[in-house]
């Protein structure tokens, strides 16, 4: 039988222009990244990666990274068992207030962030009377990229954890399995692949993140730059190949996550097909 | 009444982790998402009625409201139109390459904002690639708004293409035969058959793309020239005003952006809320 949109010269004309623009809205930018970075050879893209500010906007950035991605993994799981185990009243609460910081703009959560911990802010206040810093600081910069990628995880887990339900657990805990060794064996083992897929997004985000990070970072070379904001600001310095040289190392992040969501899909598709 | 009664009799009772679960959840929420909130309205407390008046509504912030929502709207309707037709073909073609062009949807999630910023700005300048070719005919992208709308569609274009895309990979194949079968033509039968069933998703996901664009900052400062009155998005402007360590200006205009954001974000909520009600006739 014959569906709409069927007809050959439908097909290929809609197909046609799907690939034309995605070819000039999404790769072409992707292509050009690569092209910059390697403008000027392959040893001046290295100059550009191996000059010390850079080495320690890289270190920075992945040590953000790897603070937050362990935070955002605890949230993540206890709010997915919460809220797919467990009936409560303000349910629906929980899962709305997380989707915040998708709404927030980036730069007003740097901006509350900076209001309450900065030298102004009731917390700041205190902080700065013990001599803590945390704004303007790494401290400062972690605790905004928790607050962007915090949504992630949860996000990930919840509808899989919703679609499963609760049988398998429930027969293990009345079979007497500790709530430690049911989550382990038995949970675990059915979300692993999201939670990866989970953890991968949350990295991707946390490697990137710009707006909020600027407002709080203070952007000191060589102490709080992480990689997108060292390479803004050899872009405003008219180092454009420096610059790209930067993104072409977020660009590549940002491909093996591609590849690996590509990756996670296709064995959710290959285990549905066997199943 | 039967998901009251599995709350009294079942899983409640028997699985544990309630409490720990619960403890963590509220803890991360209030200090991480709420409590930096109450930030901003201690800033916003120190502010009389008539100055956050006069913060919010002075000309060159009005006008970045004006650029931030034309911009916003104009790059919502091209990602409704390309991410429509993007779900379509993925969904309902086979054609070499397929796969890649799936997995390049999600490159403007997964690029950091900063690189898509420099990248459309370098590309759309004047010497750039696509700037060389539409200059000449009389387009200029780089620091206009049509660069603003550009990035922000960029970076907003995933939400619309996930959001339908599972949506027609639901619908049953029959839907589209017995409107073939009485002899509608592909348009009507789109507009009478399709249409109605993927409505829903496709506000939801322009719904989601707007939003985001309202917010963005990273992608779109590079691009934008920042011209005050003509090309400053509001983002900006709360970043200026920190520079300047305007700080209740710049909690002024914030809470400006996080209502009007928070708000659609309920209103999308609730929109979603009552049409998955509907597909699953009251549950859900």
């Amino acid at each position: 039988m014959r569906r709409i949109g069927d007809a050959p010269v439908v097909r290929r004309l809609l197909i046609g222009a799907a690939l034309v623009l995605s070819a000039l809205f999404l790769l072409l930018p992707l292509v050009a990244i690569f092209a910059q970075a390697f403008s000027e050879g392959v040893m001046v893209f290295w100059a550009n990666v191996s000059n010390t500010f850079t080495l320690h906007a890289i270190g920075l950035t992945l040590m953000i990274a790897l603070l937050t991605i362990p935070v955002c993994l605890v949230f993540g799981v206890a709010l997915a068992w919460l809220v797919t185990r467990f009936s409560f009243p303000g349910r629906r609460i929980l899962q709305t207030l997380i989707d915040i910081p998708f709404a927030v703009s980036p730069v007003v959560a740097g901006l509350i962030y900076l209001l309450l911990y900065g030298r102004n802010g009731w917390i700041g206040t205190w902080l700065d009377g013990h001599d803590i810093q945390l704004m303007f600081a790494w401290p400062g910069i972690l605790m905004v990229t928790i607050f962007v990628t915090c949504p992630f995880v949860a996000r990930e887990l919840i509808p899989l954890m919703q679609a499963q339900g609760s049988r398998e657990e429930e027969a293990a805990v009345t079979l007497g399995a500790s709530g430690w060794t049911t989550f382990r064996r038995v949970t675990l083992p059915n979300i692993r692949w999201a939670l990866l897929y989970g953890v991968i997004l949350t990295n991707a985000r946390a490697v990137g993140e710009f707006g909020a990070v600027s407002v709080v970072s203070g952007a000191i070379r060589g102490q709080t730059n992480t990689l997108p904001l060292h390479l803004e600001q050899l872009y405003q310095d008219y180092n454009a190949v420096g610059a790209f040289a930067c993104a072409a190392l977020l660009a590549f992040i940002a491909l093996l996550t591609l590849a690996a969501k590509a990756g996670l899909e296709w064995r959710a598709a290959r285990r549905e097909a066997f199943a | 009444m039967s998901q009251l009664a599995t709350w009294r009799t079942g899983s409640t009772r028997v699985l544990p982790g309630f409490g720990l679960s619960m403890g963590i959840s509220v803890l991360f929420i209030s200090l991480v998402l709420l409590l930096p909130i109450t930030g901003l309205f201690g800033q916003l407390a120190g502010l009389s009625f008539a100055e956050y008046w006069a913060i919010i509504t002075e000309g060159r912030v009005v006008a970045s409201y004006m650029v931030t929502i034309g911009a916003a709207a104009v790059a919502a309707i091209i990602n409704a139109i390309f991410g429509l037709l993007l779900a379509w073909v993925l969904v309902r073609y086979e054609f070499p390459g397929k796969r890649l062009l799936d997995a390049l949807m999600d490159l403007p999630f997964a690029l950091p904002t900063a690189v898509a910023g420099i990248t459309l700005a370098t590309l759309y300048a004047s010497s750039g690639w696509m700037g060389q070719l539409l200059e000449p005919l009389g387009f200029q992208v780089a620091y206009t708004w049509v660069g603003i709308a550009l990035a922000m569609a960029f970076t907003s274009i995933p939400f619309v293409v996930r959001t339908v895309q599972p949506v027609l990979e639901d619908l049953p194949a029959e839907v589209d035969e017995a409107a073939m079968s009485l002899g509608a033509t592909d348009g009507v039968a789109f507009r009478r058959v399709i249409l109605p069933h993927i409505w829903p998703a496709l506000v939801t996901g322009t719904g989601l793309a707007f939003v985001r664009s309202l917010g963005e900052f990273g992608a779109i400062i590079f691009i934008a020239g920042n011209m005050p009155y003509e090309t400053e998005i509001t983002a900006l402007m709360i970043f200026v005003k920190l520079q300047e360590y305007d700080y209740a200006g710049a909690s002024a205009i914030a809470s400006v952006v996080l209502f009007v954001s928070l708000a659609l974000l309920l209103a999308i909520n609730v929109w979603q809320g009552r049409f998955v009600r509907r597909l699953h006739g009251g549950k859900g």
